[in-house]
């Protein structure tokens, strides 16, 4: 067994953080967190655990590092905000770095232990209000922090000035345009029937998804538009970061463009942590029970288009493939039967992983892990052994894979374990896949 | 000795007992208006149906991931709670204590089905001690106060059991398996035992978000 003190990472942002610590400003902000922001949920969840050790099993990390018990989420809890409830904060400095190496890159609020607990303790949500606590102590990784930064200062995650994103759009306009010259890709149309918002990655890094999406909304004839102003990023690294009040900003942001814009839905690209934040946590700090403006997955949206016919494929993705449940969508939003339906339409064949639907593991990038940047990497490939086994075992080279984080943590695992195995997004197979009628 | 006794049996009882009742209704009542006050963002999402869906998935033995993943643990979690209440409330000698310090009556247990059911019940604390001795990712989370609740429970169970069978002065057994009983009871509200009033509450909400928001099992 070992311990958390015997893997600490170095990391300037934690580093830094914990210097200006003094035992009274822990005391302090533990208690304000613990008496003004966290109630009776945290507290039962505290008091009724039965440090039973059945939840153990849960967690791709434990599994991952051979049964280690300080991986367990119960280890997690009762080793981070627990001990901090128990001791009212009277902790030194020290201690203080290791729970947030825990709470931030230890667990990827993954919520698969919820399926173990007899009581319903729920460790995802015991892990955000640790980081909160984190966050106002100011110990965050650096990595995660410069991004939640960037939403703060831009509204995006990638510090994508506004003529920067109306530029990307125009340009794969433009581009898309050599293969269908009537393509457009309508900036601020009022009352359109669709919304569609990305991650701030997208036109950062894979620009070509926002190509293949118009390209998809064209051959389907769909009535869409993309706000020019801020809102356009749907991601949240400061919901990841404890951040909440810029959560809050964030999302108000994402649902006031889109009522601004009169639109009927809003569709969301292929990530999951961006779908958490608007209808479990951004939601909820805004006061919202349900979304102001209708808000589907792109799952969902491919689902409808399939089943409608508005998309024909033209000839099947040959050779078998696997589906990765992001656990957003999946464990948060009940999404593993589209998600199926719709791969089956495309592809030839699926071999399943096991276990998958609600029940698969994280891909271990989640809940803002991947984003505490590089000094993190090895706790992320180290810590999903399990699903490179997982992968392994299909023995299939394309994973179909709707969400980015899923794409990042999948990518590095595949690489770490060298299993030769590639994911993909459903939009970018549709986009090959799909009939391409001559002269739209 | 006797006195000792009538005491314990007597005015004790009471105290133990109105210790329980007050003392659970302040805890249920104070976290709920905790609950009111600082939760409503998941208050808003309580819903009977999913609750009523998650505890009767959950009270299904080996009908979860969790019960599935320790055997064991799962067979000793069931006997024990299945146990504890038959013996409670329907041993022979607790059916005539009922019947006189309340008037209430009804079936009971033959003496030798209460009497195997007592062993299964300190089996099944024992395999809750050695899991919390033995099992690594049990052991490294276990306190004082994981302890302190499973001694409060066998004990009224290990007390009545040598009473039953006569090993020890009998009434000094007697005397000590009561207050063993006592002490179990007041304290159920003030310890981890806690989760016998709360358990319920947090399964509803785990079983109401999961149904409601996320919409998918929790089991
Ligand atoms: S990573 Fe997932 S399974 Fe592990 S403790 Fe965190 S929420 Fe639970
Ligand atoms: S399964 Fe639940 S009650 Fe048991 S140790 Fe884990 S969190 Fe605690
Ligand atoms: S990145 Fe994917 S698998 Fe990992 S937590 Fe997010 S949705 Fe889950």
């Amino acid at each position: 067994m070992s311990q958390i003190a015997d893997r600490l990472i170095d990391d300037p942002g934690l580093a830094a953080g914990v210097a200006q610590l003094t035992p009274e400003r822990i005391e302090e902000v533990v208690n304000r967190v613990l008496k003004g922001e966290t109630g009776a949920k945290l507290k039962a969840y505290q008091e009724t655990c039965m440090r039973c050790g059945l939840c153990a099993q849960a967690c791709h990390y434990y599994v991952s590092h051979d049964g280690d018990p300080s991986y367990s989420p119960v280890s997690k809890t009762t080793e981070t905000i627990y001990e901090l409830m128990n001791k009212k904060g009277r902790v030194e400095p020290s201690r203080i770095y290791e729970m947030a190496q825990i709470a931030y890159t230890e667990c990827n609020l993954c919520k698969r232990c919820a399926h173990y607990c007899p009581i319903g303790i729920d460790t995802g949500y015991a892990m955000s209000m640790m980081r909160r606590i984190c966050y106002l102590l100011d110990v965050v990784p650096q990595y995660i922090r410069d991004t939640s930064h960037s939403h703060a200062a831009t509204m995006n995650q990638m510090w994508v000035k506004d003529d920067e994103w109306i530029d990307s759009l125009q340009w794969q306009e433009d581009e898309a345009r050599d293969e269908f010259p009537d393509l457009r890709i309508p900036l601020d149309k009022e009352g359109a029937e669709i919304y569609y918002s990305v991650i701030g990655p997208e036109p950062k890094f894979r620009t070509q998804l926002i190509y293949q999406a118009a390209a998809i909304m064209h051959v389907a004839g769909v009535d869409f538009t993309m706000p020019s102003t801020p809102g356009w990023d749907n991601s949240d690294m400061s919901m990841f970061v404890g951040d909440f009040e810029n959560m809050g900003r964030l999302k108000r942001a994402h649902f006031e463009s889109a009522q601004k814009l009169r639109v009927k839905k809003i569709v969301m690209g292929e990530c999951g942590h961006a779908f958490r934040s608007i209808y479990d946590m951004g939601n909820r700090w805004l006061g919202y029970a349900d979304m102001p403006v209708p808000v589907v997955h792109a799952v969902e949206f491919f689902w409808e288009l399939l089943t409608e016919g508005k998309i024909k494929i033209a000839k099947k993705l040959e050779g078998p493939v696997t589906i990765q449940d992001p656990c957003n969508i999946i464990r948060g939003r009940g999404l593993m039967d589209k998600l199926r339906e719709v791969t089956s339409m495309l592809c030839e064949q699926t071999v399943e992983m096991i276990p998958n639907r609600e029940h698969n593991y994280c891909c271990c990038a989640g809940g803002g892990v991947i984003n505490c940047g590089p000094p993190f990497k090895n706790v992320r490939t180290k810590g999903n052994k399990a699903k490179a086994d997982q992968l392994a075992k299909t023995g299939v080279h394309t994973i179909i894979c709707p969400c980015h984080n899923c794409h990042g943590g999948l990518e590095d695992i595949i690489g770490y374990y060298e299993l030769g195995m590639h994911p993909r997004f459903l939009g970018d197979i549709i986009y090959e896949i799909m009939e391409k009628p001559e002269g739209l | 000795m006797i006195e000792i006794y009538t005491f314990v049996s007597g005015p004790l009882a009471w105290v133990a007992w109105s210790i329980f009742v007050f003392g659970s209704i302040y805890r249920l009542v104070s976290m709920y208006n905790l609950a009111k006050a600082k939760d409503s963002s998941s208050l808003a999402y309580m819903s009977l149906p999913y609750s009523l869906r998650s505890i009767f998935h959950w009270l299904v033995p080996f009908g979860t991931l969790g019960w599935k993943s320790d055997p064991l643990m799962t067979v000793a979690t069931f006997a024990f709670h299945i146990g504890f209440f038959l013996v409670a409330i329907f041993l022979g000698a607790h059916v005539v204590f009922w019947d006189t310090a309340f008037g209430i009556s009804w079936w009971s247990l033959s003496d030798t089905t209460g009497d195997i059911i007592s062993f299964v019940v300190i089996g099944a604390c024992v395999v809750f001690a050695v899991r919390r001795l033995t099992l690594p990712h049990v052991r490294n989370v276990t306190r004082g106060k994981d302890w302190f609740a499973l001694l409060l429970v066998a004990l009224p169970f290990v007390t009545g059991v040598l009473a039953y069978h006569q090993i020890g002065p009998s009434l000094l057994m007697t005397t000590l398996h009561i207050l063993a009983g006592e002490l179990l009871i007041a304290l159920i509200p003030f310890t981890r035992l806690s989760h016998a009033l709360f358990a319920v509450f947090t399964r509803s909400y785990m079983g109401s978000e999961f149904g409601g928001v996320r919409r998918v099992r929790d089991w």
